[in-house]
């Protein structure tokens, strides 16, 4: 098999005395999408955390495509191909729908300050180019028609939705979602849902997310790990965990 | 060319459209008021330094308004440009006769220089953030004055002279041009009203340059959420450093330009004041709100120089709109305190 697009080796991270996350090991390979489930508190979005160099990891590995990235800060590793969403959106409140796109394309322009200055051709080509990707990119969330307006006053739903669109802006291999349904309707999170099998196939990206909607995560995730006070507590394809008796009790529930 | 016209109206371009509109309507109309009827010297007084405290307050939003940051100490920038305009101005008086080429290499001296200052404090200032980047900037701005209040410098035929200490330079039939806290004495005044508002033309063309650009965006996303920017690989401190460094050298023109629209100036003009003025005129026109800042220096740079007998409650009202800026002027990071807060107290993580 060649190698995982995401490797994680005995990754652990404490805060003071508290161990949030330990002993992880996880694999996400090429064109897979993957669930990471658990009780709140679980750890999750800390692995998420650790993934993008927001926190630094106290113990363990995380490589990919094989490349050790312990060195790497928040800007590189989404360098190096890893771009998320946040379980509490952050999105640039005052910056239009449009122009949150086009900042997580910010590394595709190749113009320089000269350019922006004299208002060159190259820039004004560089800009044309990037307005239609991030149309493009709009579209495929349904936000086109709303390009124009703040991001901050965006519904709840949408935010959730232009918060991906921005991340896939930066041309990810691998996709982080922290909680992308939270707060949506039954009806959006089935849409999502097509969302995000359409997306990984069209950018042959691999995605992983959190997500306490079941259904959501059996339905569309290929393999799931379960987090559980820190520590994987089961991993499978959706039909063994749900019937994981160690899940059942901890998390799913009768 | 007609659609060109609508783009000129179209949502995106409509500050800028009316910015120009507004600068150059206001030049057409004074100078035909000039020529036509006499207006008194006490107005005509004020345009060339109302202009530069539009500069001013336009380099400050760039760094308050787009960036996000809160800089106490623009004045010392513009204390740069203004006396390294004087400087170049009074050695190439001889070189350089024409008075517009002049004036045109001093205040790209002046600008410059702060620009390389402000590049230079950018580096270490930059890493700070929130109330340590005011402090720091409001310590530079002290500095910087201290500094200059200190120079004595002079020419005469044997070249350049220079002390720390004294004013007693050896000169021979040579001319004084920085004389300590007396500042700069006779110097040649070759800014005009024309000058201001090309410069002022000029710094609107690069800012919105920029806020239109990559750049900007990525300013603006570092300022709006500092985390979710890097995490699609902004490069804040690139960001901010951009921001600061253009600001510097805006003010930097600003100081020249007021410079060299006076035969004397002192360095104390350029004190924390003038810093606190410049956060005014940006909070009143309000952040990120170009047309704004325009308006609300030219309203409140002319209205208490014509209601002299108000002066005495300006420093009054200067104070409490400083409270105001502390406030409401770093509303992004009152924000993000307040969420912190709110976080702290449901029990959830700093970055969920
Ligand atoms: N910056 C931090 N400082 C201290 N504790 C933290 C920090 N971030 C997360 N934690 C703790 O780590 C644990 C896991 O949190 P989190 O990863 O947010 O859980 P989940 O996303 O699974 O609900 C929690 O107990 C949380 O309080
Ligand atoms: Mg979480």
């Amino acid at each position: 098999m060649n190698t995982p697009v995401l490797q994680i080796k005995n990754l652990g991270i404490d805060f003071g005395g508290l161990t949030a996350v330990n002993n992880l090991n996880m694999e996400i390979h090429e064109h897979e999408i993957v669930g990471l489930i658990g009780p709140n508190g679980a750890g999750k979005t800390t692995v998420f955390n650790m993934l993008t160099k927001v926190y630094d990891p106290s113990r363990g590995h995380i490589y990919l495509n094989g490349q050790d990235i312990a060195r790497l800060d928040t800007v590189a590793v989404n360098k190096a191909g890893i771009a998320r969403t946040f379980q509490n959106i952050r999105l640039f409140h005052n910056l239009s729908v449009m122009d949150n796109v086009k900042a997580g394309m910010n590394n595709q322009f190749t113009y320089s300050i000269a350019d922006m200055l004299f208002h060159t051709r190259k820039r004004r080509s560089n800009e044309d180019m990037i307005e239609e990707e991030a149309l493009k990119l709009l579209k495929i969330f349904h936000l086109d028609e709303s390009k124009d307006t703040m991001a901050g006053s965006l519904p709840y739903g949408a935010q959730r939705k232009l918060e991906i669109a921005r991340a896939l802006a930066s041309e990810p291999k691998l996709l982080l979602l922290d909680e992308p349904a939270a707060g949506m309707n039954p009806q959006e999170t089935e849409e999502l849902m097509e969302t995000i099998r359409f997306v990984r196939d069209s950018f042959d990206i691999c995605i992983l997310l959190i997500e306490h909607d079941m259904n959501l995560v059996m339905n569309i995730c290929e393999r799931i790990y379960v987090l559980n006070y820190g520590m994987l507590l089961a991993k499978g394809n959706p039909e063994e965990i749900r019937n994981n008796d160690k899940v059942i009790k901890a998390y799913l529930g009768d | 060319m007609k659609k060109k016209f609508k783009d000129l109206l179209h949502h995106k371009y409509r500050s800028r459209t009316i910015s120009f509109a507004l600068i150059i309507g206001a030049y057409v109309i004074i100078e035909i008021l000039m020529h036509s009827i006499r207006l008194s010297r006490l107005f005509t007084g004020m345009l060339v330094p109302c202009c530069c405290y539009i500069i001013l307050a336009l380099s400050l939003n760039l760094v308050v308004g787009f960036s996000g940051e809160l800089s106490l100490g623009h004045a010392g920038f513009m204390a740069i440009g203004a006396f390294t305009a004087i400087i170049v101005s009074g050695l190439s008086t001889k070189m350089i006769p024409d008075t517009t080429i002049r004036l045109v290499l001093s205040i790209l001296s002046g600008s410059v220089l702060s620009g390389i200052m402000g590049l230079l404090i950018s580096v270490p200032v930059l890493k700070l953030s929130g109330d340590y980047l005011a402090i720091v900037t409001l310590a530079f701005g002290q500095i910087i004055k201290s500094l200059i209040t200190n120079i004595y410098l002079g020419f005469d035929s044997d070249g350049i002279q220079f002390s720390f200490v004294t004013n007693e330079l050896n000169l021979e039939q040579g001319k004084m041009l920085l004389s300590g806290p007396m500042g700069a004495t006779d110097t040649a005044k070759i800014s005009n009203f024309s000058s201001g508002i090309l410069l002022i033309v000029l710094t609107l063309y690069i800012i919105y340059s920029l806020i239109d650009s990559k750049y900007g965006r990525a300013i603006m996303a570092a300022r709006d959420d500092r985390i979710a920017a890097e995490s699609i690989g902004i490069n804040i401190l690139r960001s901010k450093t951009l921001a600061f460094v253009v600001s510097a050298i805006l003010a930097g023109a600003a100081g020249a330009l007021y410079a060299l629209n006076y035969s004397t100036l002192q360095p104390a003009k350029f004190d924390f004041n003038t810093s606190i003025l410049a956060l005014v005129y940006v909070v009143f026109g309000g952040l990120g709100n170009i047309n704004g800042t325009i308006l609300a220096t030219t309203v409140l740079y002319i209205l208490p120089e014509l209601l002299r007998s108000l002066q005495d409650y300006r420093m009054l009202i200067y104070a409490i709109v400083l409270i105001i800026v502390m406030q409401l002027g770093s509303s992004v990071r009152l924000k993000r305190y307040i969420e912190q807060i709110k976080n702290r107290f449901t029990k959830k993580g700093v970055t969920q």
